[in-house]
């Protein structure tokens, strides 16, 4: 996983409820092997018309947001599907945090897969965020040891995060290499568990 | 002194599966990994960079499903005409056979929707943990399994590891009592109640579904409305065995035998919530008082019954809502205030891991059987496997279904998602069995209506959206 510490960069608005995983990375691009390059398939049916020609209202294709790094987005971020194309797209394209009122939890999940910092503002912070993003100044802040965001006009907001969630990513430790210190342990209760279970065993 | 509280059927399940906790995170062991073509290869390539094995390749079971085209399966994956799907698919049966990992291949009888080939098989049991990289893995909760999707990173750590990091959700009891009236089944309890608690309603909770109208649904309806607790927010659903769970599984090929199964029965007793257990969130629906219904947007929640209007998107509350609630109407193509069921539809789609099991069928073939489709409407019917498949011929269903104009086709996720060659053309409007109303869900600038079987058969008979009381 890639480590986040601190990010200054674009702020981008996106005021819509409700953005799935299927307007964020739609299906056509989830046949690949492979974990990169999927920047050309986020937000695809936003992004492009049904020539695949650019649309140029679009946040994201606006010359002021070019090469956003931070996302404030409506309510329920990231509902829909659990595929992690999702964080892997918004990566891929640059997008390093996401700021709403809430996400999905498979989609909140992966994002800490990734070094995708999922931020949680309250409702009236997320739109004064929302609207300095539409302001003249784009430039935010985001600081994951702090737990902050200072928005483009200096306002800061504190959010709240698991402290263990935090930790790892502000290493971007290798969760798999974690869990395998504990392999003892799964050993003891794979035991415990044929004794009990032996059904399970032979299926 | 004081007795301890009771458990939810939740925190058992729970409780039985902590290797080891700290902080309140654990690490939870899994019975049973599903995986399919689709959110495993980064997975496999993960392990293969690292040097990890995958430990317990006997719980892991895989399946083709998401990208295979619904006909022609026995030509095999050299036929696959899209050459990435064909791609992921070969990509996966190298994978398996690599580590040793039972595999039911496109074509083999067995092969299917992932959410139908577990508990067909009788892999899904009760008081299991289930995981699958793919959200509607809620399904299996219908078993009283804990059961919810992951991300691919996650699948890496299941198959390295056999386990998974996991914070504790909160409990969140869905009461749905008495009996429904005639045309009205699992599809429109689970539409109900994501209409009623929205589809970020069910976040940060596992959901149980309890009363009289839960007690009283087969399997098959029970893990209609399980699949559907994803679109509530919930990452799991649950509803507790009980002679209804127990009956299915006798004699599934993976259900234990003789006295092995005498064993799993009693411990699958356990698996129910206590009368004084402490729920967090609580609601309670009155079956008798939901009508057939349907969606009119592109967010799950948008639900309303067939006989009602479309809504105006003042009518909503938050200026986000008003805005999606605008952007889904122009989507559409539809007008608020209109009469739902003066929507003309143009496909039909009974299918999906929500409704594509033998009984789905069965309600759909009872509506079909003796009329036609509408001379407008392309309509198909896709069975979760092959099995499914086979029974339902068996049955005499695929005569039924092509008398009256549906197409007949081979088992897969087919226009759900449309990963594979069936899709929705751009602007057509779809009567759908599936889960998913979002935007290009079933195929670009698709439109999506989604209601039970009953209601998807009536759609393709009238040629609109159509009540299905009017059929019965």
């Amino acid at each position: 996983m890639q480590a986040f510490t601190r990010l200054d960069a674009t702020l981008a608005p996106l005021p819509l409820a409700n953005i799935d995983t299927d307007q964020i990375i739609p299906k056509q691009f989830l046949k690949t092997v492979e974990r990169e390059g999927l920047a050309k398939g986020l937000f695809y049916d936003l992004r492009f018309d049904g020539e695949g020609r650019p649309k140029p209202d679009f946040v994201l294709n606006r010359p002021e947001f070019k090469g956003a790094g931070v996302l404030v987005a409506g309510d329920n971020f990231g509902c829909g599907s659990s595929r992690e194309h999702a964080p892997w797209a918004l990566m891929d394209f640059g997008i390093r945090c996401v700021v709403s009122t809430s996400f999905a939890d498979i989609f909140y999940n992966n994002c800490f897969q990734n070094g995708l910092l999922p931020v949680v503002l309250k409702a009236d912070e997320v739109a004064s965020l929302m609207d300095e993003a539409k302001g003249g100044n784009h430039l935010v802040t985001v600081d994951l040891e702090a737990q902050t965001v200072v928005a483009p006009s200096g306002r800061t907001y504190a959010f709240a995060i698991d402290p263990q969630r935090k930790e790892k990513m502000l290493k971007g430790l290798d969760a798999i290499g974690e869990t395998l210190t504990r392999a003892a342990d799964i050993d003891v209760y794979e035991m415990r568990q044929a004794l009990a279970k032996p059904w399970l065993e032979d299926a | 002194m004081r007795s301890m509280p009771g458990k939810t059927l939740y925190d058992k399940i729970w409780d039985g599966h902590v290797v080891t906790e700290q902080d309140g995170e654990a690490i939870l062991y899994i019975d049973l990994h599903l995986i399919h073509e689709v959110t495993t290869p980064q997975a496999f390539a993960g392990l293969r960079a690292s040097h990890r094995p995958v430990r317990r390749p006997d719980r892991t079971l895989a399946v083709a499903d998401h990208n295979v085209p619904t006909e022609g399966q026995a030509l095999g994956i050299g036929a696959v005409a899209d050459e990435e799907a064909r791609l992921q698919l070969q990509t996966l049966e190298r994978n398996v056979k690599e580590h040793g990992i039972e595999f039911f291949p496109m074509g083999d009888i067995r092969n299917g929707i992932v959410h139908v080939v577990g508990p067909e098989q009788g892999r899904t049991q009760p008081g299991m943990t289930i995981v699958c990289g793919d959200s509607h893995t809620s399904t299996h909760g219908a078993f009283g399994a804990l059961a919810h999707g992951i991300g691919t990173s996650e699948v890496e750590h299941v198959l390295a590891t056999q386990t998974l990091r996991q914070k504790k959700a909160r409990n969140f009891r869905v009461n749905i009592e008495g009996e429904p009236i005639p045309g009205v089944g699992a599809k429109d309890y689970a539409l109900a109640v994501i209409g009623e608690i929205g589809t970020a309603g069910g976040t940060g909770y596992v959901i149980e579904y309890a009363g009289s109208a839960i007690r009283a649904l087969s399997m098959e309806g029970r893990m209609t409305l399980c699949n559907l607790t994803i679109e509530a927010g919930a990452r799991a659903g649950l509803v507790a065995p009980d002679e209804t769970t127990f009956d299915y599984l006798r004699g599934r090929p993976s259900a234990p035998k003789g006295g092995a199964w005498e064993m799993a029965l009693s411990y699958w007793k356990t698996f129910f919530s206590d009368d004084d257990a402490a729920w967090d969130r609580e609601i309670t629906l009155d079956a008798g008082k939901i009508a057939p219904l349907v969606t009119w947007g592109t967010s799950p929640e948008d639900v309303l019954a067939v006989t009602d209007r479309v809504p105006d998107p003042e009518s909503f509350d938050t200026p986000g809502k008003r805005a999606s609630a605008v952007q889904a109407l122009e989507y559409m193509g539809l007008t608020a205030g209109q009469p739902i069921s003066d929507a003309k539809v143009d496909v039909v789609f009974i299918g999906s891991c929500t409704n594509s099991r033998i009984e789905d069928l069965r309600a759909a073939a009872k509506i079909a059987e003796g009329r036609k489709v509408a001379s407008h409407v392309r309509a198909m019917v896709v069975p979760g496997s092959g099995l499914v498949r086979a029974q339902a011929e068996d049955e005499g269903l695929d005569e039924i279904f092509l008398a009256a104009g549906f197409e007949w086709r081979e088992p897969g996720c087919s226009m759900c998602l449309a990963m594979n060659p069936d899709k929705v053309p751009p602007g057509q409007r779809c009567a759908s069995t599936s889960n998913r109303n979002f935007e290009g869900r079933q195929g670009r600038a698709g439109r999506t209506h989604l209601m039970s079987p009953v209601m998807a058969a009536a759609a393709a008979i009238a040629g609109h959206i159509a009540d299905v009381r009017d059929y019965l």
